[in-house]
């Protein structure tokens, strides 16, 4: 295509809503939390062992609804097993797609299930204390890998979504590439967020709480710089109206939103000066609001981006 | 009347410019694949079918060309009139992007959605580039012409090629209706009609379409995107990925920066913090 030349869309919308935007927002969500959980566990110190758990049972805990989301979301949902097997007759077997993130991502999420459920069930296990057999394995360098893996799966799973709307033809979605990595950073800020409010519920788990107020904060700064790419990309396309028009931009303002608060934190750390004139490393506290506010603004990302190609 | 042949590649020619708008496709259509069709929608123009989908798998385009001004020179060029129907792409975006492997293509090389493997996921209507696939509500699978498959598989040419009554819609072997295509271009062209052209005759659009058409207005026109616009989903795939990539990398940087310099925890939550855990 020309450049600056304006995308021609005779497309009709999939109608991918009111299960797929709660689908995606659970999908950063448990994907981000594994992947803070394992940094936590292999890079963190013993005090961010409780929070690393918490991270395992979070990402269990918003994994659970995906595949019922998106089963519910075919209009056959009994075959939602033909995603993984090819049932055409003489052509049955397993079904598996490279170029096709629908694909991919069954199969994924479908692998991320298994290792997310094997690590909350053994966060669970010492935390309870329990003297499992099954738990040994997962000591030593085998549970390291086990956890490093589920977080490449975790990536994945809260990226892909953004891939598998813009391999499509779809307005808005189809003209720019930075869907993947936008609602992966998004996903990561949220989990960040969602993690913050829990560790003030578990007094062993705040040790942590500074890592996950800061990485908020730099993952939110990641998410505007892509926000802008994204913005960037639908303006040779000419569908910039499309994604931030009327009622949309509602939206985006609740996105923005959520974003703001851990930005000003971000400068305003880095601004303050004590009366040495050292920089502060120390940031002020977020409230739990502002944790919220994160959320809110990762599910309206979520909403404004699905809903604003297809309504 | 042509013997058809599993393993040869048939397909349409459309010459609209010998459409009439008649509608006998869209009704022989209907008939055939026994679908119930939506309640029409009466506006100001003939269009009352509105466009391509579940239901509508032939649809007859008009498309409103009349000037302001007093009629003069181009009378006869004041409406368009297409007969619109699934491309059959060669390289089709929906085939690309079925996860199910329910869209195939059959030994007519038409592009066929098995209603049996289908399972609703509608990532096909997200990839189309014609919005020729609605789901059914009746069977809950998504649909579009079948090139009447079941026509073929007995030896009959599809319905709304045999109801066409000005031979707009010409079935056939597609090397046949291509030589067709190209002698009805110079014809039109010789006769000074040079507007017309041929849509998805040649590769350029999608590899080429098994349902071509003669087209007297750009293709944009008729809502059909042009050669530079006729992209394939899977384009985004590299660049979607990387982007993912990039941000992966960035984001567990981000991490590892945020546990090496995120301080002391607050001395308010300090004081809270007494409970050891084992690794």
């Amino acid at each position: 295509m020309t450049p600056l030349a304006q995308a021609q869309h005779f497309v009709r919308a999939p109608d991918w809503t009111w299960y797929i935007v709660p689908y995606f927002f659970l999908a950063g969500l448990a994907g981000g939390s594994y992947v803070i959980a394992t940094l936590l566990r292999l890079w963190g110190d013993r005090r961010d062992e409780p929070a690393a758990r918490l991270g395992y049972y979070a990402a269990f805990l918003a994994f659970l609804p995906c595949p019922i989301l998106l089963t519910l979301d075919l209009t056959q949902p009994l075959r939602f097993w033909h995603m993984l097997w090819n049932t055409t007759p003489d052509d049955a077997g397993p079904n598996f797609k490279s170029w096709s993130p629908m694909s991919v991502g069954s199969w994924a999420l479908v692998t991320f299930g298994l290792f997310v459920t094997v690590s909350f069930l053994e966060a669970l296990a010492r935390d309870r204390g329990w003297e499992a057999r099954w738990l040994r394995p997962l000591d030593g360098a085998l549970g390291r890998a086990w956890i490093v893996v589920g977080a490449v799966l975790g990536l994945f799973i809260a990226g892909y979504t953004g891939v598998l709307l813009a391999v499509s033809n779809q307005p808005v979605w189809s003209d720019t590439w930075a869907l993947g990595g936008l609602f992966l950073a998004s996903g990561l800020a949220g989990s960040a967020a969602l993690l913050a409010l829990l560790v003030r519920r578990r007094p062993a788990a705040r040790a942590s709480g500074g890592m996950l107020e800061l990485s908020e904060r730099l993952w939110s700064l990641l998410e505007l710089a892509l926000l802008v790419v994204f913005a960037l990309t639908l303006v040779p396309d000419g569908t910039l109206d499309d994604a931030f028009g009327f009622p949309w931009i509602l939206l985006w303002l609740v996105a923005f939103a959520g974003l703001l608060p851990g930005l000003a934190r971000l400068m305003t750390a880095r601004l303050a000066v004590t009366s040495e004139g050292a920089v502060v490393a120390q940031p002020a506290v977020a409230s739990a609001v502002t944790y919220w506010l994160v959320l809110l603004g990762v599910l309206a990302l979520r909403a404004a981006v699905v809903l604003s190609a297809q309504l | 009347m042509t013997e058809i042949v599993p393993g040869q590649a048939y397909g349409f020619f459309t010459d609209t410019s010998v459409c009439i708008g008649c509608k006998a496709c869209e009704v022989a259509c209907k008939q055939w694949n026994m679908l119930a069709g939506h309640e029409p929608t009466f506006g100001d123009g003939y269009d009352n079918t509105g466009s391509l989908d579940e239901q509508n798998w032939r649809y007859v385009q008009f498309i409103d060309n009349v000037p302001d001004e007093t009629m003069g020179t181009g009378q006869g060029k004041a409406w368009l009139m297409m007969s619109d129907v699934c491309k059959h792409c060669q390289h089709a975006s929906c085939m690309d992007v079925c996860p199910t492997g329910a869209i195939i293509r059959t030994e007519f090389d038409t592009v066929y959605i098995q209603p049996d493997v289908c399972n609703g996921c509608r990532d096909c209507i997200a990839a189309c580039p014609y919005g020729v696939i609605g789901v059914d509500e009746h069977t809950n699978v998504a649909q579009k012409c079948t090139l009447c498959y079941d026509r073929l598989q007995g030896g009959m040419e599809p319905a709304c090629a045999k109801a066409c009554p000005t031979d707009s819609i010409q079935f056939g072997p597609l090397q046949e209706l291509q030589a067709r295509a190209d002698q009805r271009l110079a014809d039109l062209h010789a006769q000074g009609v040079t507007e017309a052209n041929l849509y998805g005759r040649d590769t350029a659009v999608y590899g080429g379409l098994n349902a071509f058409f003669l087209l007297m207005d750009k293709p944009e026109a008729y809502k059909l995107p042009n050669a530079a616009n006729a992209v394939l989903p899977g384009r985004n795939n590299p660049g979607g990925y990387l982007a993912g990539l990039v941000t992966a990398v960035l984001g567990v940087l981000g991490g590892l920066i945020a546990l090496r310099r995120r301080g002391q925890p607050p001395p308010q939550e300090r004081s809270h913090d007494t409970e050891a855990v084992e690794p």
